[in-house]
């Protein structure tokens, strides 16, 4: 087991990584990353490596599931069994549906599932390496994977947490800072819409506190969605600089 | 669920709402009737039954020998679990936890958990070799809306009802004895849950509103007045006004409800 750090933030104001309260890890995305998904997108955010891919609007299988006046939207979300320190096992964790779930709750406000009907859209969310503040990083990359599909979307939702470690309250965990801090707030937004579509927390905050970090989660949101749509203007952009 | 019922009778509830008025005569902000009894399971540890209107949901606890995690090797183990008994309602099926009890059973957790609600050192005999394990398992009976309040609200109860059996150590053996002890308490976490309807917040959805919700925010609360635990869910959203105004009432109706307790 890894040794506990002292001070998750020096007295500098400074955390483990060096970086300040409100400061985002670094993030990178990529979109179109898989050949046979209708949509994907791959994103690093600290050490996060996760892929999400999209498949749909298809047949409904088993078709009994189908909805007559909408398209049916399943996310599974899951981790590779050599995403954290100790092997996590490959079969669904009670955890892993659980996050599965409020993904596939976060997405479908954006959607309009009204357009599709008796459809389905599968959205498969991988974590490959997990540093923290995965469900976030997954709907980040989720919501990109489903627009590079194609679908019609109100809002291209993005994912930020924010948290209270040390007395203070920061932005975007890592994963130290979720499992020693106090407090962990992850949220999900439509930006152009002002909608949270995802609200979890646990840990303990005065209700100050929890105002405090829902606004930080928010503009932490808005940061990572400048960069999430470059990304999906970069995949058009690069083909164009091909074809020159 | 039929959509075009659904949608005919989201428009009455939506135009009641908008006059601050409810199906069942309620204001927004209020309960159903609670009614909360301790202790009517004579082989659990711990029992409560909580009626939330006719919701009914019946909690049980357990208490073992077992092993603490390696991460907490001086704490006690807490494990929750939630079942949707068939029995309850038409739309709950046999067979292993879907999504819904697995979510509704780690809500009740992170509530019970995040809060500190048991002493669990306490409950250390020999760290990192013996603890006792609390096993809290709700069971929904009836379900008329709003499982979570009733569900979390009966584990916290059946909590405050555990005894657990007190103990020697005999030449390295952990032995029990006879008499008990109170399971030790040190928080009494209470949530409380709104659904979104037509863009307004009520408190306790019944399983009418429900059906016709936007979406849902349920908040866990401790004793001092700190947030525990949040979630979401449902297909809507919330926009942050409405965030902070479900975390002002939420604090208010958690201190209310907690009245409700005994201990």
């Amino acid at each position: 087991m890894n040794d506990k750090p002292e001070k998750l933030i020096d007295k500098k104001g400074a955390r483990l990584d060096g970086r300040k309260p409100d400061e985002l890890r670094p993030i990178k995305i990529d979109v179109g990353v898989l050949s046979n998904a209708d949509g994907s997108a791959y994103i690093e955010q600290g050490k996060n490596k996760i892929l999400a891919g999209a498949y749909g609007p298809r047949e409904v299988h088993p078709k009994h599931l189908e909805l007559q006046d909408r398209m049916l939207l399943r996310c599974r979300y899951h981790m590779a069994p050599f995403s954290v320190q100790e092997r996590k096992s490959p079969a669904p964790s009670r955890r892993e549906v659980e996050i599965s779930k409020v993904i596939r709750e976060s997405l479908e406000p954006s959607i309009f599932m009204e357009y599709y009907p008796r459809t389905a859209l599968d959205v498969f969310v991988e974590v490959l390496q997990a540093d923290g503040g995965t469900r976030c990083a997954s709907i980040t990359a989720a919501a990109l994977a489903i627009a590079d599909a194609g679908i019609p979307m109100r809002d291209i939702v993005v994912a930020c947490a924010a948290g209270k470690v040390e007395d203070t309250v920061v932005l975007d965990l890592m994963d130290e800072e979720d499992k020693l801090g106090s407090a962990d707030v992850p949220l999900a937004l439509m930006p152009n819409l002002n909608a949270v579509t995802l609200l979890q927390m646990d840990g303990i905050l005065t209700v100050e506190e929890f105002e405090q970090a829902v606004n930080l989660a928010i503009e932490g949101c808005k940061k990572i969605s400048v960069i999430q749509k470059e990304s999906l203007k970069a995949k058009y952009v690069d083909v164009k600089e091909v074809e020159e | 669920m039929s959509s075009v019922i659904t949608r005919v009778k989201q428009k009455q509830i939506a135009q009641l709402i908008e006059k601050g008025k409810r199906l069942d005569g309620r204001e927004l902000t209020d309960y159903r009737e609670i009614t909360i009894e301790q202790g009517i399971i004579e082989r659990a540890e711990g029992s409560a039954r909580v009626l939330l209107g006719k919701t009914e949901v019946l909690a049980g606890t357990k208490v073992e020998l077992g092993e603490p995690f390696s991460d907490t090797p001086n704490e006690g183990v807490l494990t929750v679990n939630a079942e949707l008994v068939p029995l309850a309602s038409p739309t709950f099926e046999p067979g292993p936890p879907n999504e819904n009890s697995i979510e509704l059973a780690r809500i009740v957790d992170r509530g019970i958990r995040e809060s500190k609600a048991i002493d669990t050192e306490k409950l250390c005999i020999e760290p990192g070799k013996k603890v006792f394990v609390i096993f809290v398992d709700v069971y929904v009976l009836n379900h008329d809306g709003n499982l979570i309040d009733a569900s979390a609200l009966a584990a916290t109860a059946a909590l405050l009802n555990t005894k657990m059996s007190k103990y020697q150590i005999e030449k390295g053996e952990v032995k029990l004895t006879s008499g008990y002890t109170q399971l030790p308490m040190k928080k009494h976490p209470i949530t409380v849950t709104f659904a979104k309807i037509d863009n307004k917040l009520v408190v306790d959805p019944g399983l009418e509103e429900e059906q016709v919700m936007d979406a849902r925010i349920s908040m866990a609360f401790d004793d001092d007045d700190n947030i525990c635990a949040i979630q979401k869910g449902g297909n809507g959203y919330f926009t942050p006004e409405q965030i902070q105004e479900a975390a002002k009432t939420a604090k208010e109706k958690a201190k209310q409800l907690r009245k409700k307790l005994d201990w």
